[in-house]
């Protein structure tokens, strides 16, 4: 990790996750196969490719021309365009299993229909609730709790995280306190909230707001403490300094790492939701969730959990598509 | 390139500045005590030369650097440029590294631009850029990103980056010694090129004795304090001729045998009137 990180130019790229080389190197494929082998040892990426200007002979011609490159981009684009669609296509055979299992175990008998209906009755539940329209009230208003909290929520993380990485008196002062708050458990917060703020719509947005703020505080701050110092110091040698400095290096360096740190945020922001409409709540996925459980309706229990996940899993891919392109821009 | 672009740097071009250097002297705190790296470093510049600085590693080459463009300071003496003393960074100096250090999001040209000064107005700053590619040879690839391109491409890039603020004083820190030696030697013509299209004061830090004596009018012999030395400078050569010079000259390999036994290497070198064979390209 900090080999990497500390490495030169797109060094700090690959240190976010692992995930985002796989993107890089199909976006480069002229350049796919130095990417794999140097990635992991080798303290620059330079190495092979200075190899190759030298022993090309030309150097410049064998360079990255983009039209040259492209006749083979092309073939190994498409081939891994039909690589991608069948891994997606696999990706969802195991929950079409699970539907499936699912089915044969409860209409077989199995299982008695008042611990788990049957998936069609689930789906019914969700019909009966969508005509009454109910099933969308709940939807949204727990969608807009998320996205507010989690507007909120990483906004305040970006600025205090960017503190923390940058001024060492600030982590001193700051960074354990911050730390210490971030281990209090979700379900903890919420008597405290409704008796300070109230049972209304503040309170939870307030919930899902730490619940954001923390994944994103943590990897900015982490981020902009490791950004390579090669390139601060160039930014520094060139008269870059202050919010200068921070505008042209440190933060576009960081962009990455930052949008992991927002995937995350998003992530927690749903699960924190949950226990804002779990107590005192009149509305929202959760509140159907319990409000079910009391009246012993577990297809709206499943039919809740079901649409937890697919929200959940929706508002991530749509941030691993902000991400792809990101990365496209800033590594 | 077109008159109109290199009109308005022409008049900034003879800014080439003499550098002083008056018993410079650095010590670092290190967890085995203080350890001195550089003593009583006294070394005259005058415009437009080519100084080389060579040495073992851990003598001080690259501290030296930095001391003259600010990144640090040192403890004793003084850094005059063009009789100013230095303060923090000094907007006369330019440095290239011996990474290329390009911002990997930013274009090449984007990177080159780093390099200009402060409050360029946009339109002179993208011309002085294309100029400065072409004259690097990287004009087709000033959209590319770094990753894109060869490390001799980005090492030509940084070089770029580093004259966009016509430096009166160019340091370059090592800078071809991350490349194959065919490249090298490319680099090196093309610094000479350079230098004489836009003369400047560069004081050159490398591992490589050859490439000090082709290229530098002066070499400058760093010892390391730690293994002894009294002091930092050990000696400082006048390199015979005048560029471009012959790389096989037998003069110059006297020369090299010379500096490579000042760095503690012995080379089997007899004073023979017949060229060195292993030393011709």
């Amino acid at each position: 990790m900090s080999e990497i990180a500390t490495g030169t130019g797109t060094g700090p790229v690959t240190d976010a996750q692992g995930r985002p080389l796989v993107g890089l190197n199909h976006l480069t494929p002229a350049h796919g196969d130095h990417r794999t082998a140097g990635d992991g040892p080798v303290r620059t990426d330079e190495d092979p490719r200075a190899v190759s200007d030298g022993t090309a002979g030309t150097a410049d011609g064998w360079a990255p021309e983009p039209d040259s490159a492209s006749p083979r981009g092309h073939g190994r684009r498409r081939r891994s365009r039909l690589a991608r669609a069948a891994l997606v296509a696999l990706g969802v055979v195991v929950p079409l299993a699970i539907v499936v299992v699912w089915h044969l175990v409860t209409t077989g008998g199995l299982v008695p229909a008042h611990q788990l209906p049957s998936p069609g009755s689930v789906v019914d539940a969700g019909v009966d609730l969508w005509q009454r329209g109910q099933f969308q009230v709940h939807v949204a208003i727990s969608a807009q709790r998320v996205l507010a909290g989690f507007a909120i929520g990483s906004l305040l993380g970006l600025v205090l995280g960017s503190l923390v990485g940058l001024s060492r008196w600030f982590a001193a002062a700051f960074a354990p306190t911050i730390g210490a708050i971030r281990a209090v458990p979700s379900l903890a917060w919420v008597p405290l909230l409704i008796l300070w703020i109230g049972i209304n719509e503040d309170s939870k947005v307030t919930l899902v707001t730490i619940g954001a703020f923390f994944p994103v505080f943590t990897t900015v701050a982490g981020a902009l403490r490791h950004v390579d110092p090669h390139l601060v110091e160039a930014g520094r040698a060139f008269g870059l300094r202050g919010l200068q400095l921070l505008r042209t290096v440190q933060l576009p360096a960081v962009v990455p790492t930052v949008v992991s740190g927002l995937r995350l945020a998003l992530a927690q922001a749903w699960l924190f939701v949950v226990a804002a409409e779990l107590i005192a709540s009149s509305m929202g996925l959760g509140f159907l969730i319990i409000d079910s459980a009391n009246n012993g309706r577990v297809d709206r229990m499943l039919l809740a959990i079901v649409s937890f996940a697919i929200l959940g899993k929706l508002t991530d891919s749509l941030i691993g598509l902000g991400e792809k392109h990101l990365l496209k821009r800033w590594t | 390139m077109a008159t109109i672009t290199t009109a308005p740097t022409r008049a900034q071009l003879s800014a080439a500045q003499p550098v002083r250097l008056d018993s410079v002297g650095r010590t670092f705190d290190t967890p085995q005590g203080p350890r001195t790296v550089l003593r009583e470093v006294d070394l005259e510049i005058t415009p437009g030369e080519i100084v080389a600085i060579i040495g073992a590693s851990g003598c001080g080459k690259s501290t030296l650097l930095r001391q003259v463009i600010g990144l640090d300071r040192p403890d004793e003496g003084a850094i005059l440029i063009a009789d100013a003393p230095t303060h923090d960074i000094d907007p006369r100096v330019a440095i290239g590294f011996q990474e290329p250090r390009l911002l990997p999001w930013r274009t090449l040209a984007q990177n080159v631009a780093l390099g200009l000064p402060r409050g360029t107005p946009d339109v002179v700053g993208r011309a002085r850029v294309a100029e400065l590619l072409a004259l690097v040879g990287l004009e087709a690839s000033a959209g590319l990103r770094p990753r894109q391109v060869s490390g001799g491409m980005a090492q030509r890039a940084s070089l770029a980056r580093a004259l966009a603020r016509n430096p009166g004083v160019l340091l370059l820190d090592e800078p071809f010694g991350a490349l194959d030696a065919l490249t090298r030697l490319k680099m090196q013509d093309l610094l000479l090129e350079v230098h004489a299209a836009e003369p400047t004061t560069v004081i050159l830090v490398t591992h490589d004795v050859e490439e000090a004596l082709y290229l530098a009018d002066r070499v400058v012999l760093l010892g390391n304090l730690a293994h002894g030395a009294e002091r930092s400078v050990q000696s400082v050569t006048r390199v015979p001729g005048s560029r471009p010079r012959d790389r096989a000259s037998a003069e110059l390999a006297a020369l090299r045998a010379e500096l490579l036994e000042g760095l503690g290497v012995t080379t089997n070198h007899t004073p023979a009137p017949d060229p060195d064979a292993h030393h011709s390209i």
